[in-house]
């Protein structure tokens, strides 16, 4: 009988102190989005979107640094997606056993989780120090690092998915192999790879650390791929760090959009998937 | 018709060698990492050889420098994230696999990858201009009455309650990497074959006996394999550390309370506005050594993960 109750109890406390876990997890999820969303809607404002980023102790808007932004992640998934589809399909369909196939999934994998400043001071290394300044090209170039090891990762996922007895009808028609993966494997996987491709655009959107020694910023307006480029990330970095009060406002309206962005970039890519896996 | 066979063929080979040629580059990138930065880094390896390692003097304007505030940040913030995330991950994947009813599995579980998503820039920000406050007015002090008292381990909670330093770093890192070990915890839990489960359940064992005595040992691998996930995240963490680490680049005691320096946040500083030639080059040894350590205690986890992965193969 007091074995019984003894084990109960201990069964109980271990019960409550796993819910306290995770409301522990979910607690700190809801105080930032609630800070970020409270923050951010009262920074808001129409001059955000129309003005560049001003000085310290002005008004001002993030125009240049959104601008900026979109245009080195655009320019990174131009870059990187179709290489990392391309080695995604390799990896699937002619590598899964071969030894290049096995090393590279495992070394994508490590990748996928090293630290991203790692990446920034490789660029540096290879790219800045010898064009001799900071450019939005070596920015773009560094996010794009980041988007491989993601996209090779969900393209190989999801065509091992694609049942193989797919393959072999499109096989028994006829159809030469590179026909079959691009026909019928690559085309019923096809939702499955834009989830990965918009994971991607969510994980680099607020990358910060690979920007800063690559494309810098820039306070001014400027398309030009050789100057430093203003981006969200690292303006963010700045302005939240410095002790003006106007700077630190507008680094919260800036860390509402990133947030809104990603969120529902993964939010959408889960329901895509999740409708894909339904049918 | 034999030639249209023939350019076939030629397109199979010609796809073939594309996708095995891109493959090929995902590896050459990261010998291209390890090799780029060797070669940054080596007037200043060359330098101070091994002692780079154990001195604790950064000292740009006379050009002397020592890796040790930094990797003791780094390796002090991280064992912190460690300790608070563990226990909890643990937890949040206990009640997503045994307690949940079956309709919450997948709400939570989906806050909780959001919670992996958000971006590290986010954190900072929060953690420096309205985490680091509360803790520095109300935590600190009440750690400091505590904790602090206590023989040996209260020199750890001594000092000016800050709010930023080497603690609330540690702090911020355990909820950024909180996800990440619960997801894989989830994962390998779900992997127990439920006959052994039940098997245990049938022989009277309660949940916490379930868990503790069938399903940890079955999946004990892949748990630890979940840590050095979790911990390689945690190392190479940036933007959240250098927010609210304090940067600063000397060590005058051991207290937790104090602000400190992390390889990740003394280059996010110090790297853009660093002079070239043996300043660069220490920066980019640091860099070298933290891609080091992560890639052994990522490629540990990998093969862990991989033999569950394998083992649970055979075993079913």
């Amino acid at each position: 009988m007091d074995l019984a109750v003894k084990r109960k109890l201990i069964n109980a406390f271990a019960l409550a102190c796993s819910l306290l876990a995770m409301v522990f997890g979910l607690f700190w999820l809801a105080w930032i989005l609630w800070m970020v969303i409270g923050q951010g809607i009262g920074a808001l404002s129409l001059s955000l979107f129309t003005q560049m980023t001003p000085p310290p102790g002005s008004a001002g808007g993030l125009l240049n640094a959104i601008v900026g932004s979109a245009i080195l992640v655009g320019l990174a998934m131009l870059m990187a997606t179709p290489a990392a589809i391309l080695a995604g399909i390799y990896l699937a369909e002619y590598g899964q056993q071969t030894i290049l196939g096995k090393v590279t999934r495992f070394i994508n994998d490590i990748l996928l989780s090293a630290p991203s400043i790692v990446i920034g001071l490789f660029v540096y290394a290879v790219y800045v120090a010898h064009a001799g300044k900071f450019s939005g090209m070596s920015g773009a170039i560094a996010l794009a690092l980041l988007v491989i090891p993601v996209v090779v990762r969900t393209t190989e996922d999801m065509l091992t998915l694609v049942p193989n007895a797919l393959r072999e009808a499109a096989f028994a028609l006829g159809a030469p192999k590179w026909k079959v993966i691009l026909m019928v494997t690559v085309r019923s996987a096809k939702t499955g790879i834009v989830t990965g491709i918009l994971l991607a655009v969510a994980r680099i959107s607020g990358e910060t650390a690979p920007l800063l020694f690559t494309s810098l910023s820039n306070q001014f307006w400027s398309l030009d791929l050789s100057e430093p480029m203003a981006n969200l990330p690292v303006t963010i970095f700045k302005f939240a760090m410095s002790p003006f009060k106007d700077w630190q406002e507008l680094a919260w309206a800036g860390v509402f959009l990133i947030t809104l962005g990603v969120l529902s970039l993964n939010i959408i890519a889960r329901v895509m998937f999740r409708k894909e896996e339904q049918r | 018709m034999n030639k249209s066979i023939e350019t076939s063929k030629l397109a199979d080979v010609l796809f073939f060698n594309l996708t095995r040629t891109f493959a090929a580059i995902t590896l050459i990138l990261l010998f291209g990492i390890i090799v780029s930065l060797t070669v940054s880094a080596w007037p200043s390896i060359k330098t101070f050889g091994f002692g780079f390692l154990v001195s604790s003097e950064w000292n740009p304007p006379a050009e002397r420098f020592g890796a040790l505030v930094p990797i003791y940040g780094t390796l002090a913030t991280s064992l912190i994230a460690l300790i608070i995330a563990v226990p909890v991950s643990f937890g949040i994947a206990l009640f997503l696999t045994e307690l949940s009813p079956t309709w919450l599995r997948r709400p939570l579980g989906i806050a909780i990858e959001l919670l992996a998503g958000i971006p590290s820039i986010v954190y900072g920000i929060w953690g420096l201009l309205v985490f680091a406050p509360i803790f520095g007015e109300y935590v600190q002090p009440f750690i400091a009455k505590t904790l602090g008292k206590l023989p040996l381990v209260g020199s750890f909670f001594s000092g000016p309650s800050l709010g930023i330093g080497i603690l609330a770093a540690g702090i911020i890192l355990a909820i950024m990497i909180i996800p990440f070990i619960a997801a894989v915890m989830r994962d390998v839990f779900e992997l127990t074959p439920s006959l052994l489960k039940e098997s245990c359940y049938g022989l009277g064992g309660t949940t916490w006996e379930v868990v503790w005595n069938v399903v940890l040992p079955y999946t004990r691998v892949g748990v630890i394999g979940g840590i050095m996930l979790g911990l390689g995240r945690a190392l190479g963490e940036t933007m959240a550390v250098t927010f609210i680490i304090g940067n600063a680049s000397l060590l005058n005691s051991f207290s937790l309370f104090m602000p400190g320096n992390s390889i990740t946040s003394a280059l996010a500083n110090e790297f853009a506005e660093a002079t070239p030639g043996l300043y660069t080059s220490a920066l980019v040894e640091l860099g070298l050594i933290l891609f080091l350590i992560t890639f052994v205690v990522l490629s540990l986890s990998k093969l862990l993960l991989m033999s569950l992965e394998h083992g649970s193969g055979a075993k079913s």
